[in-house]
């Protein structure tokens, strides 16, 4: 998921000494070795990372002696978290040896030989703030560059010298950088042609996946659209905040629900020096802010909503409603439970106060076919443009 | 020059659609016509037509619209329209009054709000077909859907039928056809399901009212259809509107949309550009065989495993009958001694088993000697009960049975049976030549061998023709492996990239083998079934079939000349091997065969409040069978019989503690829902708030009539349906006069100390704010949801305190009763234990099986199990929760994060069972429960590692006992036969169970 951020973060990772590669392998049988290996009823995003472990495994590429697979975790109370533990399933019969290692900031799986140090962590966070930005940038020209390629061509030059400046040690952002930036994807000959915008919001993985949901960006970007897609940074924000929220829900204080207001602080401040950034140079939609998110949020469900993305899908469904995207698919997984509650549960209230939303909820799973997906889509885009 | 046209082509999943308006919008040509999945085709011959009648130089604007008209507008570059929004511009065109649109067409279903804000919403990809699950449902009914229409219009009395998908609906229908229902009731509650289906999947939340335009095909050519949606939705004839042009209304839509674009064609062009699309390249799979020689080699191989023949007309001496009534066939068969077939059959009984088997019978006495005596005759499958006390057979077994012992007599080392009939896939290991593990399709995932059947004859051929299409296929499609419904759409999307139907044919037979593989068995290599592997079931004589799954295991498999006729061949030897020496038969003679009539009719049993839907069969001597209850009582036996059952004790419990609160006559009403996690903290919070002087009420006990009271405020239709049933619940209670309803949120449950941490799973603990957001007349006032985590006292008093101020409660007082509430709490898990433990002790005195039978708290509504526990209960054996018996043991190392309480508490019950030899457990499992999903395979890791068997039962709205009774008397059956000399079931259990319904027949003659 999410090439962009990836490549950067894997950078961060090569400069710390360990010699990782991202998995973009997108075929058929990625989806296969996930049937072959998952319980057919755990979610799709397991069903495909997993796939696509196996799959990389079973290539060759890789000596499974030598080779350890690195997992996102983030220890909440959706399935989600099991995903490296299905993981371990899978491998034990074919690659006992291949070991599974968690990332994670929760504190699960101590002690598997891979440290997360300060500083690493603050260079991933810049590498999330970056991909952040680009991803932004791109879904902003895409749609409107004159000149077919010009986007993709300046966003593989950032990618690089990103990932140079990381490499040089250079890596935190600032206020010149990002000006640079802006303004080199401003440079971009881009008509001025008036196209509806479309937020995608959903369960994390498959929002970001064009493997998971089909290549979204891609299709809305020939069907005339502008995709919105919001930052991963507010995931990032959304999990600290959880912590900080837990200590004033559950009445308790804690190290840990201290640790994270600071922690929230700071990432706030990061994101918000990238946000003036952009409302400074004019030209393009910044990310929301994420107190703004908070109270859109508060609007409609609790934060104590914290399971999946919890209460943060319904906040950036009001979010994209309030600041004029109206239309908006809502991915998800076939299935998935929080969004029984935070996304489909929601989108009446939302509707009750923004009656031109064009909210539209699209299921993924490895049967679910593109036709039905894009037969969907394709209603919610008639209205959009009858709408505009 | 010619004024020019204007044209609507509307392509769907089944028919093409073509209108024609002139320059004065006037329509001027239409035309309805399945297209067989010869789309390309049947959209040209259209448009032939077109050009022929006016003119061929004439210019059109024209636009595609239908779900199969996307691909083919992309691919040819033509104007393309979505389907919902076409209908939109249609009706808005043609009336001005409108308010609610349905729509149903072959595979989608549409609802379009005009007032009060538009909406338009289609079917979810999992809510299933309309059009296609009537022509399916016909089909199972042996019938045209017009039949199906006219019959439909005859119904006394309407039964439910799952209305979320085909699938489930299948299932329902297939135990009252088999138990012999009215086929004229059947049909009525076909639609009644389509009905049900669009009004609470769809609608969501909003209610269907005002003016109604009804649009599709279906609804537009069947009068019953029509009759139960008016019915339903209580309208008059004015508010429900059936246009005369409802079927091309999408047409239509689409010539006004195109009126509104500049660009012109010609039809000569768009058909040569419609006829020239390029065939995307969409995933293909392998060729089945790739020359003749190789095919008759493999035809070699399978027809050299066969049983002998002997000729009825001459046979003389004994003979052994074996019935197998399937859901959708009737196989029969009679063999001699040695196994020898006398006698075969095998056909569809187009829901009429009994009618089937009785005029076999007679023609098996008309051509057969009178030296031949039938000395014993067996029966298994769906109709088993029926038939064997109809009949007089005198064995009934469970169809997993019957099949090993025909399996066994063709390949004695048989280790692994995969049986795929027309409902159902079953398959066990055998180890140690018994029953090891079964696995059985779930209900999602029953697409089987009817579905090809249905399959072919929607695309015009009979299944035999068809099947034999596939074999030499060039790109056998990729149809993916789930259920049906998705096939269908996968099957769309290849005729969109024109696809043959060679290659869909190939393609259906390689992913009915998927499906059977990665989803019902979920092997992850061949390797794992087993080396010797006996293929049967009806599906499997078709070749593409075989060979489908001898590839994707890359092993060859023994299919039995008589595949399709093994479950009847293995109740004859079952039969052969267990009559007594000397003994006879109790079969229907001859004289009474050929006098045999039966009737059947409908009934409510009122013993309990289940109101169980009994089908009572009277036949012609006077006796009678009743079926469809769930529990003995409608058959008379008596309660003091009654084996000990934990699943009514607990609920016992829960409603004494309502009527024992502290304060009954209290000022303020508290209503609670008694639904998920209440089922567990009922006694927490009656004693929390009877602590504070407040009366505690409940909604009334769930039953199908309390879930439909909240349908229409469901956003999600893919949820579990215990959530399903909180909606009615807290509606039922407004309505009872509760001054606040109370349902925190609580993301953690109790800290058990048992797993790494304590969650709720996502949807019991964030449920009251779906209900909040979902249910209109719940407000902050009367909707008392805190965030609150119980194993903080400072919190919940904290929280409880400012939520009840409104009330005058102080912090004191909350405080008090907190703790008054923890010990009620403790007090009820503690009585739970005892519970367990007094059960399992008078178990072991009777010498009497125990089943775990482990879920959810909330798993002991009744609605929710739909009596499960009185099968497991009627079988002989105890039934005891797994809240009773976590506490006696822990699992060394769990192999997923061990994060949820309820959760935790599987692992140490399945812990516990593996080391008590008299212990089965068995795991309840809510469809769509996200997180059983990863429970499930540990729980069987943990009871495999002990060489005890996993049983899984799946639980939805459907309450169809069928497949839960036919792994139940496996499970018994296969501890039986592993020669489990620990296990306390023994045979009488077995024949007990068996018996019981024949001994009622025989009891109130």
């Amino acid at each position: 998921m999410l090439p962009i951020h990836f490549n950067l973060l894997i950078n961060v990772f090569r400069q710390y000494g360990y010699d990782m590669e991202l998995l973009l392998s997108d075929d058929r049988k990625v989806v296969d070795e996930g049937l072959k290996h998952v319980h057919n009823d755990t979610c799709y995003p397991a069903l495909l990372v997993i796939g696509q472990f196996m799959d990389a495994l079973g290539s060759g590429k890789y000596d499974p002696d030598k080779t350890a697979l690195l997992i996102t975790q983030t220890g909440g109370g959706c399935r989600a978290s099991n995903y490296l533990h299905l993981l371990r399933k899978s491998l034990a019969d074919t690659y006992p040896n291949v070991p599974v290692i968690s990332l994670n900031f929760s504190g699960l799986e101590k002690g598997d030989g891979f440290e997360l140090t300060i500083p690493l962590i603050l260079k991933l966070l810049y590498g999330v703030l970056y991909g952040d930005l680009l991803m932004l940038l791109y879904n902003q020209c895409l749609p409107y560059e004159i000149n077919a390629g010009d986007t993709d061509k300046k966003l593989a030059q950032w990618e690089e010298r990103l990932a140079q400046r990381i490499n040089d040690g250079k890596a935190r952002p600032n206020k010149k950088i990002y000006k640079e930036i802006i303004e080199d994807f401003a440079s971009i000959k881009r008509s001025d042609e008036k196209k509806p915008k479309v937020g995608i919001i959903g369960e994390i993985y498959v929002k970001y996946s064009p493997l998971a949901n089909n290549n979204l960006e891609e299709f809305l970007v020939s069907e005339g659209c502008e995709p919105v897609m919001p930052g991963l940074l507010d995931f990032c924000l959304y999990c600290v905040n959880n912590n900080v929220k837990d200590g004033e829900i559950y009445n308790f204080r804690s190290k840990w629900v201290f640790g994270s207001k600071i922690v929230y602080k700071i990432l706030y401040k990061m994101h918000r020096t990238m946000i003036k950034a952009i409302e400074e140079h004019g030209e393009f939609d910044p990310p929301h802010d994420f107190e703004f998110l908070k109270g859109e949020a508060d609007k409609y469900i609790h934060q104590g909503v914290k399971m999946g993305e919890g209460w943060l899908i319904t906040a950036e469904m009001a979010a994209l409603a309030q600041t004029g995207v109206e239309n908006i698919i809502c991915t998800q997984p076939f299935g998935c439970l929080p969004n029984h509650v935070v996304a489909k549960g929601m989108s009446r209230v939302i509707k009750d106060n923004f009656p031109h939303a064009n909210i539209v909820a699209i299921d993924y799973d490895p049967g679910a076919t593109k036709v039905n997906q894009e037969n969907r889509i394709k209603l919610m885009l008639a209205n959009a443009i009858k709408g505009e | 020059m010619q004024n020019t046209y204007n044209l609507g082509i509307d392509i769907g999943s089944t028919t093409v659609k073509t209108v024609v308006m002139n320059e004065k919008d006037e329509l001027i040509y239409t035309e309805y016509k399945r297209h067989f999945s010869k789309v390309r085709e049947s959209v040209c011959e259209q448009l032939s037509a077109i050009r022929s009648k006016f003119g061929k130089d004439r210019e059109y604007k024209l636009a595609i619209t239908g779900s199969a008209g996307l691909g083919i507008a992309n691919s040819a570059e033509l104007p393309f329209v979505q389907e919902v929004f076409a209908a939109f511009i249609a009706v808005q065109n043609r009336y001005d009054d409108i308010d609610v649109v349905i729509e149903l067409g072959g595979e989608d279903a549409k609802i379009i709000f005009l007032t009060g804000g538009v909406e338009q919403r289609m079917n979810g990809s999992c809510a299933g077909g309309t059009g296609a699950f009537i022509d399916q449902m016909s089909t199972l009914l042996g019938m045209t859907p017009t039949e199906l229409d006219e019959m439909s219009l005859k119904h006394k009395k309407v039964y439910p039928i799952a209305s979320r998908c085909g699938v489930f609906a299948k299932s329902d229908i297939q135990p009252l056809l088999n138990q012999g229902a009215n086929r004229e009731d059947v049909a009525a509650s076909v639609f009644q399901a389509v009905v049900d289906q669009t009004v609470s999947g769809l609608a969501q939340g909003r209610q269907i009212k005002g003016k109604v335009l009804f649009l599709g095909g279906p609804l537009s050519f069947l009068q019953g259809l029509r009759n139960a949606f008016v019915k339903t939705l209580e309208l008059d004839d004015e508010n429900a509107i059936f246009p005369d042009e409802a079927p091309c209304f999408m047409a239509l839509g689409s010539a006004l949309f195109a009126k509104d674009s500049k660009e012109t064609f010609k039809l000569d062009d768009v058909i040569e550009k419609i006829t020239n699309i390029k065939i995307n390249s969409t995933q293909t799979g392998e060729r089945l065989f790739n020359s003749r020689q190789e095919y008759e080699e493999f035809i070699a191989r399978h027809n050299s495993v066969d049983v002998g023949f002997a000729d009825i007309r001459t046979y003389k001496g004994e003979a052994y009958l074996g019935i197998d009534a399937g859901s959708t066939t009737t196989k029969l068969v009679l063999i001699t001694p040695d196994g020898r077939l006398l006698y075969q059959h095998y056909c569809s009984n187009e829901g009429r088993p009994l009618d089937v088997i009785t005029s076999q019978l007679t023609k098996i006495y008309d051509i057969s000697t009178d030296e031949l005596v039938i000395r014993s005759s067996g029966v298994t499958g769906y109709g088993e009960e029926l038939i064997k006390a109809a009949l007089g057979i005198d064995y009934g077994m469970v169809e997993t049975v019957a099949h090993f012992n025909a399996a066994r007599f063709f390949e004695p080392q048989v280790d692994f049976i995969i049986d795929i009939g027309g409902q159902d896939i079953k398959c066990f290991k055998i180890k140690n030549g018994a029953i090891d593990s079964i696995m059985l399709n779930e209900a999602c995932s029953s697409g089987c061998g009817s579905f090809i059947q249905t399959f072919a004859q929607a695309l015009g051929y009979d299944i035999e023709e068809f099947s034999k299409l596939g074999l030499f296929a060039d790109n056998p499609v990729d149809l993916g492996s789930r259920c049906t419904v998705f096939m269908n759409s996968s099957v769309k999307q290849a005729q969109k990239d024109g696809a043959t139907v060679e290659d869909i044919s190939a393609g259906l037979s390689s992913s009915i083998i998927k499906n059977a593989i990665y989803k019902v068995i979920r092997a992850s290599s061949p390797d794992s079934l087993g080396e010797h592997i006996v293929v049967q079931g009806g599906t499997f004589l078709n070749d593409a079939v075989l060979r489908s799954f001898e590839m994707e295991l890359g092993r060859n498999v023994v299919r039995p000349a008589i595949a399709g006729l093994m479950g009847a061949f293995g109740a004859a030897l079952y039969a052969r091997d267990h009559v007594a020496d000397g003994g006879t038969s109790s079969i229907i003679s001859k004289e009474d065969v050929k006098n045999f009539t039966y009737s059947s009719k409908a009934g409510r049993c009122g013993a309990c409040t289940a109101n169980c839907s009994l089908t009572i069969a009277h036949f012609n001597d006077g006796r009678k069978f009743i079926s469809g209850n769930r529990c003995e009582r409608p058959l008379g036996i008596k309660d003091s019989d009654k084996v000990p059952n934990m699943y009514e004790e607990k609920l016992k419990l829960l409603y004494e503690c309502i009527k024992m609160q502290k304060a009954p006559n209290g000022e303020i009403t508290i209503g609670i829902p008694l639904s998920l996690g209440f089922y567990e903290q009922l006694p927490l919070w009656v004693e929390f708030f009877g602590s504070l002087g407040m009366k505690v009420i409940v909604n009334d006990e769930s039953t199908r009539e309390l879930y439909y009271k909240g349908q229409h405020t469901i956003p999600s239709d893919t949820v579990c349906y215990p959530a399903k049933l909180v909606h009615g619940a807290v509606i039922d209670l407004q309505e009872k006069g509760a001054d606040a309803i109370f349902y925190p949120c609580m993301t953690y449950n109790f800290d058990e100390g048992y797993g790494d941490n304590h969650y709720n799973c996502p949807v019991v603990a964030y449920y009251p704010e779906l209900l909040k957001a979902n249910i209109d007349t719940l407000n902050d006032d009367n909707f008392i949801h805190p965030y609150i985590d119980l194993n903080r006292p400072n919190n919940v008093i904290t929280s409880m305190t400012r939520e009840l101020a409104r009330f005058g409660i102080k912090k004191s007082q909350v405080k008090k009763a907190y703790k008054n509430a923890l010990t009620a709490h403790n007090d009820f898990m503690e009585v739970l234990q005892m519970m367990a433990k007094a059960i399992i002790a008078q178990a072991r005195e009777k010498d009497m099986g125990i089943i775990v039978l482990a879920g959810r708290p909330y798993h002991i509504d009744p609605e929710i199990n739909h009596g499960i526990h009185k099968v497991i209960a009627s079988l002989d054996m105890a039934v005891v929760s797994e809240d009773g018996l976590f506490q006696f043991a822990t699992p060394e190392k769990v192999n997923v994060l061990n994060q949820w309480t309820y959760h935790a508490r599987l692992y140490n019950a399945a812990e516990y069972v593996a080391s008590q030899p008299d212990m089965q457990l068995v795991q309840l499992v809510s469809f769509g429960c996200g997180i059983d999903a990863i429970t499930s395979d540990e729980i069987r890791d943990i009871l495999e590692k002990s060489g005890k068997l996993y049983t899984q039962l799946k639980i939805d709205e459907i309450n169809n006992l069928g497949a839960a009774k036919i792994r139940m008397r496996s499970l018994i059956a296969a501890i039986e036969e592993g020669g489990d000399s620990d296990g306390k079931i023994h045979k009488r259990d077995e024949e007990h169970a068996q018996n019981s319904s024949a001994e009622y027949v025989a009891n109130t003659l």
